[in-house]
């Protein structure tokens, strides 16, 4: 804290601003430059890009546009990613939590392994990850018989949607509050034992709200891939039109049918969501930092 | 509510932290457990508490066996070395946590829980700071928060772990103060770990010494530093000089070869003579004199080359008109000798 107190002052002394920034910058031709390339990379690969996908959406007029919206295929698209996702999420909140509770809070044999485990799906291709589910429970595949002398219907169905979609997206709570948890030790839940509290009262009231930020970190990323998710799905769907396609799928065949401007109609969806996504995730982020700071400083001052 | 700890061992892989410990702490009392870090002392509070559990022994309560029981069966107050208060919650809230998380039949009303928190805001002289949240506090005002929540679920037993150890001295001085008034009103049961001797002599009614696992000497503050059991003790409490030396017929030589003998004096139990009159003296040169305080310290060194520290009043030191590089005489007025670790 000490250091930063002269370079405020002389930031604040008037005509010596100069003289301040030259000693810790490069000069002014250096500076413009790396920035003028900073903005044509940004420009050139994500704002030109979106910038396409909205206009070549809107090519048509907006009439054209909510028509290839709410066209059965195309809302039965919009309607099984909600599912798959609506499924995922939630699932992957409780094992995400159970398992960052368990490896954050409690030591154990395996754990190394169990968090080498969570990323797999980080490392793995998402077009195996769906290959594994067909070998698993494909016809030809480990309990393709049983499946079928029991009518019980996976790949290409909804199910397998669901579960590619789950195993993809796994690591992203557990990942997140993971550090979070382990930063923050068990001082305050044997505090809360010592007091009486039962488990569940001591995780809902003091494990949870500790890490409520990062947990909702957590849900809009793993939200966001659930949602985009293509390469494991498009294995195990089967791509029936109005049964099996989520919206990434959707858009692919729109596309490969020269249908261009319905398929960035859909694609305009998915943007949009990700731009909310970085709204909610920029707040959220802020958020979280600012209580990981807080904390800095609680444990700063105690160690004094 | 009385404890008593037996034969209590406990291992984390292939380090001892305690190694057969029994102590017994009567109903009331104040107690230090003091010792060095890695002396045991912390798991032991833990042990106590229900946060650890022991590998071997038994611990009661009033008699009872409750070495089975897990911590929110045990009723104990704990307090935090870092407080652990709850960092999303009012300073109220934190008070209030123990009963509010109780079951609905012996859970008070809101009225009753706010009563109590405010009684206990008095207590700790933090009424203003009720809606306050900790990393708002000072550290001396989160460690009172931390005892007062302790205290709302009216525990049985006090139990705290370096209480004081992470502020500054002043703070600590009043704050150590203030608990001993406060037990002095409250009169609970309490066990408090520290390494500070100061704090363990001036606080508690009972000191139990702690050296690798084991429990060197348990006894009142007096006891303990005026009459140490064992050479760790000695040097644990106080400063003091440590001589080897060798014992005939009641009489100790220090500064004799292949004895295996340890003599130890106080600086303040150590005189200083301009003549060599007396037969106990030895012949030592001054090093330095620190004369700020209220006791003089000084230093000096034996003809033999080792240092010896002595402590006398000012004016015994303008008595003596002592400066530095003197030739002097060191009359130690009381020893103590062990052999093989024991008093002799």
């Amino acid at each position: 804290m000490a250091a930063s107190i002269p370079w405020t002052i002389k930031h604040a002394a008037p005509g010596r601003s100069n003289h301040a920034t030259k000693a810790t910058t490069e000069p002014a031709l250096v500076r413009w430059s790396l920035i003028a390339v900073a903005v044509v990379f940004l420009g050139a690969f994500l704002l030109l890009p979106l910038g396409v996908v909205f206009g070549s959406a809107f090519e048509k007029g907006f009439r054209f546009y909510i028509n290839s919206l709410s066209e059965p295929d195309a809302l039965a698209a919009i309607k099984l990613t909600l599912i798959a996702t609506g499924i995922a999420v939630p699932m992957n909140l409780i094992f995400g939590v159970a398992a960052a509770w368990a490896i954050g809070k409690f030591d154990f044999i395996g754990k190394s392994v169990l968090i080498t485990l969570i990323d797999l799906p980080f490392s793995v291709s998402p077009v195996v990850s769906g290959l594994i589910y067909v070998l698993l429970f494909g016809l030809q595949g480990l309990m393709g018989p049983w499946l079928i002398a029991h009518d019980i219907r996976i790949i290409f169905a909804v199910p397998g949607i669901v579960l590619a979609t789950i195993f993809v997206t796994f690591p992203f709570v557990a990942r997140e509050l993971l550090p979070m948890m382990q930063a923050q030790g068990n001082d305050e839940e044997e505090a809360a034992l010592t007091l009486g509290a039962n488990g569940w009262q001591t995780f809902f009231r003091v494990t949870v709200p500790n890490v409520k930020w990062a947990l909702l970190y957590g849900v809009i990323l793993c939200n966001a891939r659930a949602m985009g998710e293509f390469g494991a799905v498009s294995v195990v769907s089967g791509h029936i039109r109005g049964l099996t396609n989520t919206m990434p799928l959707h858009i692919e065949i729109l596309y490969n049918d020269y249908q261009f401007v319905a398929a960035f109609a859909v694609a305009s969806l998915l943007a949009l969501l990700a731009l909310l996504t970085l709204v909610v995730k920029g707040i959220v982020e802020w958020k979280t930092r600012q209580q990981l700071a807080e904390q800095a400083t609680a444990s700063g001052e105690t160690r004094q | 509510m009385s404890i008593s700890v037996r034969d209590i061992r406990k291992d984390f892989g292939h380090f001892t932290a305690l190694d057969g410990v029994s102590l017994e702490i009567p109903d009331g009392q104040l107690v230090a457990l003091l010792g060095p870090s890695g002396s045991g002392k912390t798991t032991l509070l833990r042990i106590i508490a229900g946060l650890e559990f022991p590998d071997c022994g038994t611990v009661q309560f009033d008699g009872r066996d409750i070495t089975e029981r897990s911590a929110r069966e045990r009723r104990v107050g704990f307090v935090f070395q870092h407080y652990a208060l709850f960092r999303h919650m009012t300073v109220f809230e934190n008070i209030a946590f123990g009963l509010r998380v109780r079951p609905r039949k012996f859970r008070p009303s809101n009225g009753q829980i706010r009563t109590k928190v405010n009684e206990l805001l008095r207590l700790i002289q933090l009424q203003n700071q009720a809606q306050r949240y900790p990393s708002q506090l000072s550290g001396g005002q989160r460690q009172r928060v931390a005892l007062a929540r302790a205290l709302a679920v009216e525990p049985s037993v006090l139990l705290l772990d370096e209480p004081f150890g992470s502020l500054d001295a002043k703070v600590r001085m009043e704050l150590r103060r203030w608990l001993r008034q406060l037990h002095d009103e409250v009169h609970i049961t309490s066990v408090f770990v520290t390494h500070d001797q100061d704090e363990a002599l001036e606080v508690s009614d009972r000191v139990a010494v702690m050296n690798e696992g084991r429990i060197e000497q348990v006894g009142s503050p007096e006891e303990v530093y005026n009459q140490p059991a064992s050479p760790f003790v000695y040097n644990f409490l106080g400063n003091v000089n440590l001589f080897h030396g060798r014992v005939d017929d009641n009489r100790a030589y220090i500064h004799e070869s292949a004895t295996g003998n340890l003599v130890f004096v106080r600086p303040h139990l150590l005189d200083i003579d301009r003549q060599p009159g007396s037969p106990n003296s030895f012949r030592a040169r001054t090093r330095h004199i620190n004369s700020a305080g209220a006791l003089v310290k000084i230093e000096a060194v034996t003809d033999w080359g080792a240092p010896v520290h002595i402590e006398m009043s000012q004016d015994r030191l303008r008595e003596l008109q002592l400066v530095k590089d003197e030739v002097i005489f060191v009359i130690p007025k009381e020893v103590a000798v062990f052999r093989n670790n024991r008093l002799s």
